[in-house]
């Protein structure tokens, strides 16, 4: 294959690469030829696109169908003030433009699903995996397995970090690790459980220097090893992985051959839908009734957010009791009361309303939208978060 | 004794704690005096029918004991174990309905 010639200008700008022997001209001109599809634009998004457009990545592809929110500058440092409201595709793709005219940018302006994946991922050489849920992990997988793409994975949650470089020709994938999702609520979203803001920068660069290598051809990718970071403790970890010969994709009795519906697999929405925030019919109260309903009728209002979250916001005369401790503190609570539950957004609230219907409470209906609702709709002095 | 490490989405069934020294000769008797100090942990790690979840990986050293002997892997004084969670990772997906009613025990 011929590999792209460097103009003038771009012997300059990667003069840095040119200088490293394992990079080179050569390399440089690989870099060039190569193409790299990143799978969300957010925390784990941000420094991957940003450093491999910098490095020279001829072509990126950016998917993702949200907007900027005030609330992702924290760490999707791709993106800022100036660019809040925008398609954070389009946000993405002027900040690459800027720092490297020269490369180009496919945006896909659509959630990343079973309908679109094979066509989106077909022309990349390689797939990064910067997704937020599981749904579009094992989606993102199993799109990468189906094509043999190395698949550049790194998760985050809190101050924990994972990199791995999932390649089905040469070693095991994520299903082979991880065959099947924890249920749903097991493991609390960054939403619910927050992160450090620098950690998908560090997480993330990590990412971006296995994708190089990979492209490279140099040095040994994390295949077959799982990296695990941990912020506090400043460790790094690794593990082996091996193949896992029941593998359902990869394995040599595999029996998915085709996408599969994610959702469903994993039993969870993998993009914001209408109803989040919401219990169901007939359960929910929104916050402007709440507002009328606590004039004239005693209700009681239970806060299963946790402690830290009640100095941030918090509703008068609310009894807290965190939705990890709700199942074994039923007792301070009267089934014959009229009650209801909050939390944030309203859906940590609709978990803790099954748990309540479960054991027997009938009177309970759930905040949609949570206190972040009731910050919007009724008393705007609250903050939002 | 081995020394179990606790990854961040569990400590908070640990009392916070990082690294929790277990007994035993084998992963199945470090896991059970894991639960004996922890009980809440155990159903984050074990089904109703007392199996390792499929999504718990626990390392001993380098290796994932589904690549050893599994719960009978032994193991060693001061050796170090590793519990590996699944984590998403940035999400926003707070509408998942969970099964926390299994972990209420309920």
């Amino acid at each position: 294959m011929t590999l792209p010639e460097l103009s003038r200008d771009e012997i300059l700008r990667y003069s840095r690469h040119l200088l490293i022997p394992e990079v080179g001209l050569e390399g440089q001109r690989k870099l060039k030829n190569s193409s790299v599809l990143i799978i969300g634009t957010g925390g784990l998004g941000s420094p991957v696109a940003l450093y491999l457009a910098a490095a020279g990545v001829g072509r990126i592809g950016l998917v993702d169908y949200d907007v900027v929110d005030s609330s992702n500058l924290q760490r999707q440092v791709i993106h800022g003030t100036s660019t809040v409201g925008k398609l954070k595709v389009e946000s993405a793709r002027d900040k690459l433009v800027d720092l490297s005219p020269d490369i180009q940018v496919d945006i896909f302006n659509e959630p990343f699903t079973s309908e679109n994946a094979l066509r989106i991922a077909r022309d990349f050489d390689l797939i990064l995996d910067g997704t937020d849920n599981f749904p579009t992990r094992y989606l993102t997988n199993d799109v990468a397995v189906f094509l043999g793409k190395p698949n550049v994975y790194a998760s985050i949650y809190r101050f924990d970090g994972q990199v791995s470089v999932f390649y089905a020709k040469e070693g095991p994938c994520y299903r082979c690790l991880f065959p099947e999702p924890p249920p749903p609520g097991l493991v609390p979203s960054c939403a619910e459980g927050g992160v450090l803001g620098v950690l998908p920068g560090t997480i993330g660069t990590i990412q971006a220097t296995e994708a190089l290598k990979v492209l490279l051809g140099i040095g040994e990718p994390l295949i077959g090893k799982l990296l695990l970071y941990n912020a506090l403790d400043m460790s790094f970890d690794f593990v082996k992985l091996k193949k896992n010969p029941n593998c359902r994709v990869c394995g040599p009795n595999a029996d998915i051959k085709e996408l599969i519906d994610y959702e469903e697999f994993c039993g969870v929405p993998s993009h914001d839908h209408e109803d989040e925030g919401s219990a169901g019919a007939g359960l929910d109260i929104t916050a402007p009734e709440l507002s009328e309903r606590i004039k004239t009728n005693h209700l009681k209002l239970l806060d299963v957010r946790e402690p830290h979250e009640l100095e941030i916001s918090a509703l008068p005369n609310a009894t807290n009791i965190p939705l990890g401790q709700l199942a074994a503190r039923l007792s301070e609570l009267d089934s014959a009361d009229e009650m209801v539950i909050f939390c944030k957004s309203g859906s940590r609230s609709a978990r803790g309303l099954e748990l309540l219907a479960s054991a027997g409470f009938k009177k309970v209906k759930n905040l949609k939208g949570g206190i972040n609702a009731w910050a919007k709709e009724v008393d705007t002095n609250l903050p939002l978060y | 004794m081995p020394v179990l490490r606790i990854p961040t989405p569990l400590r908070p069934y640990t009392d916070g704690l990082s690294d929790v020294t277990v007994g035993g000769s084998d992963i199945s008797e470090a896991l059970t005096d894991l639960t004996n100090q922890f009980p809440t942990i155990k159903p984050h790690l074990f089904n109703e029918g007392g199996e390792l979840r499929p999504f718990v990986n626990l390392f001993v050293g380098e290796n994932n004991i589904k690549d050893l002997q599994g719960v009978n892997t032994p193991i060693k004084d001061g050796e170090k174990l590793m519990l590996i969670p699944s984590i998403a990772g940035g999400c926003h997906c707070e509408s998942s309905r969970s099964n926390l009613l299994d972990f209420a025990g309920a």
